[in-house]
């Protein structure tokens, strides 16, 4: 054996390209969201058709993860922490009330100019800065009524 | 005494996540010198002799972990580092990723030295979006300076890094289910044994650490085992982040030597109790961990000593609620996180948990019942147990630890049908 042969290992390597194939999926969704705005059926039946998975396997992966929005959201999803530091701090309900009133939605409805969407979340890991909301991919930490307030006018271009 | 900051140094100093602020502070050296001066198994030696346990939650020690991953040189062996934060009330790996990224860098670099791996996985918490960014320009700089890939360091030592993010699952820093979400799977978890040290990512022998807990690998390195074995108690060495929050002055994380009280880290360093109220309950170590009360303030935080009482250092998120909280309505929301979490892979746990909740929430709501504080204890009985992995254990917690410290709160619920808290 030659010295490069010997070094090959006995095992046979891992991950094989099925396997690499199969690990991109929660990143193939990602793209496939961002690009479709939410993983309608045409979204789910590409990312399967790519990486060659029974779209069953693909939906149902999907589905098990809260970051994935299998119906349409709006542009802006709000997230307000429901966590138990987020409340202590006095936070989550008075944020969450004031956000309803503001736009007129409850948690989990968005609003019909399609801008925003209320949700509630767990623990963002923000529980000493609390309470914490998120908008889309950015985190807001020590929030108040008028913080959320600002925030929500200058989303809104206004 | 302030206690020298070892894990936490650099977090405070402008632009510390950036590769030349690391450099300059004396990062990296300790990779030099596990490659150029120690053999892996004196490595694993030297972790093992510092006594560290793994900051993850469970505690298990982690030299001990590193000499399970099998020595044979011919098999792929793999290191995840398990960013996943999302225990509630524990807020410390993400201030680690975002502001000191290449400490734990050249932590993995060193335990994949030790145990024989030439590739890694970073698994992230999806919602981290400023952590993704941090860990992959971390890399990118890491290799481009010749920290990571091949040779590194002229030491004819390889390795490669990559981040996965997640996508929004508690349960996926299960360390089995992760490697299910790392495969591109569901993250539900994989029954134990074997363990990852055996059967891991993609069925190769795996090591999986939380991020503090490779944060300290470099430090025992440059440092030596008996100067790390020297912070703490006996059975629980090092420093420790604690995470306050709550009703608390001054929440935020401190690193303490572990077994610092833990009235101490409440009063002294987080600053006491809001507006000198009473502290009425605190959970520990985030809230997978039994709440203990204001009579169990001077328990050393170490994992012998909350143990011994019934609890778990877990995580050191430490929630503190003071004597305005309703007992009841703390518990449900507890609950609540792990019914919302909960994967669905067995029944106690995804109808358990939603059990607890409605109980928990009739109670609250004054619709309470004779025989509603047996139905919840049988619930839990049920539960804890009977579950794949320890989620199920985690899940009861919050009610039996409340019932059994404030069973009387729960009685006037009923009783009165309302909460006596709420004017
Ligand atoms: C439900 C559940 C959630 C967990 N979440 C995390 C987590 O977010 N981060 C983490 O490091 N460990 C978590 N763990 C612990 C891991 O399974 C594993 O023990 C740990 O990552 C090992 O690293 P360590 O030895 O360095 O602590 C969790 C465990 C369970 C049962
Ligand atoms: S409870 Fe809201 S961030 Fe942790």
């Amino acid at each position: 054996m030659s010295p490069e042969e010997q070094k090959q290992p006995t095992h046979p390597e891992t991950p094989t390209a099925k396997q690499a194939q199969r690990s991109m999926l929660l990143t193939a969704l990602y793209i496939a969201q961002a690009q479709y705005g939410h993983l309608n059926d045409e979204a789910l039946q590409r990312v399967a058709e790519r990486l060659g998975l029974p779209l069953s396997e693909v939906y149902s992966t999907a589905s098990f993860y809260s970051l994935y929005r299998l119906k349409p959201v709006g542009r802006y999803v709000i997230q307000v922490c429901d966590g138990l530091s987020c409340h202590l701090a006095g936070g989550a309900d008075t944020l969450v009330d004031y956000i309803r009133q503001k736009l007129g939605i409850r948690v989990g409805e968005t609003t019909s100019d399609g801008l925003f969407t209320l949700q509630t979340v767990e623990c963002v890991a923000s529980c000493g800065t609390s309470p914490a909301v998120r908008v889309n991919d950015e985190l807001y930490e020590n929030m108040t009524p008028q913080k959320v307030d600002r925030l929500l006018d200058q989303l809104a271009g206004r | 005494m302030t206690f020298e900051k070892i894990l936490l140094r650099n977090v405070e100093i402008p632009n510390s996540e950036k590769i030349d602020v690391y450099l300059k502070r004396g990062g990296y050296q300790a990779l030099r010198k596990a490659l150029h001066e120690h053999t892996p198994d004196e490595l694993v030696e030297m972790v093992k002799a510092s006594g560290l346990r793994g900051r993850g939650g469970a505690g298990f020690p982690a030299g001990l972990k590193w000499s399970f991953m099998p020595k044979a040189a011919d098999v792929t062996k793999y290191v995840c580092v398990n960013t996943d934060e999302g225990e509630p009330g524990t807020f410390k790996d993400r201030l680690l990723v975002e502001r000191d990224p290449h400490s734990i860098i050249e932590g993995v670099a060193i335990a994949a030295y030790a145990v024989g791996a030439h590739r890694a996985f970073v698994y992230i918490r999806g919602e981290f979006f400023t952590g993704v960014k941090r860990w992959m320009k971390a890399i990118d700089d890491a290799y481009a300076r010749g920290f990571l890939g091949a040779n590194i360091l002229g030491s004819g030592f390889d390795l490669d890094l990559s981040v996965h993010r997640g996508a929004g699952a508690y349960i996926c820093g299960e360390e089995t289910a992760m490697l299910e979400s790392l495969e591109g799977k569901r993250g539900e978890p994989r029954l134990k044994p074997p363990y990852p040290a055996q059967v891991g990512l993609y069925a190769r022998p795996t090591l999986v650490h939380n991020v503090e807990t490779l944060a300290c690998v470099p430090h025992i390195v440059l440092r030596g085992p008996e100067w790390f074995a020297s912070i703490g108690t006996e059975d629980s060495t090092g420093p420790k982040i604690f995470c306050v929050s709550g009703d608390v002055n001054r929440p935020g994380n401190y690193e303490l030597p572990l077994g610092t009280p833990l009235r101490e880290i409440i009063y002294e360093h987080a600053g006491g109790i809001k507006e000198g109220r009473q502290l009425k309950a605190v959970i520990p170590g985030g809230a997978s961990t039994p709440m203990l009360t204001a009579e169990h303030l001077d328990v050393p935080m170490a994992f012998e000593t909350l143990h011994a009482i019934g609890t778990m250092l877990g995580t050191g998120g430490i929630t503190v609620m003071d004597e305005r909280v309703c007992i009841v309505s703390a518990a449900l929301r507890l609950t609540r996180f792990f019914a919302h979490e909960s994967c669905g892979k067995c029944t106690p746990c995804r109808v358990g948990t939603q059990r607890l909740v409605d109980t928990l929430q009739r109670i609250e709501d004054g619709r309470g019942q004779q025989g509603d504080i047996e139905r919840l204890l049988s619930l839990c009985d049920g539960i804890a147990g009977h579950t794949f992995c320890p989620m199920g254990d985690a899940a009861v917690n919050p009610t039996l630890s409340s019932i059994k410290h404030f069973r009387h709160e729960y009685e006037v619920h009923i009783e009165r049908h309302r909460c006596p808290m709420s004017s």
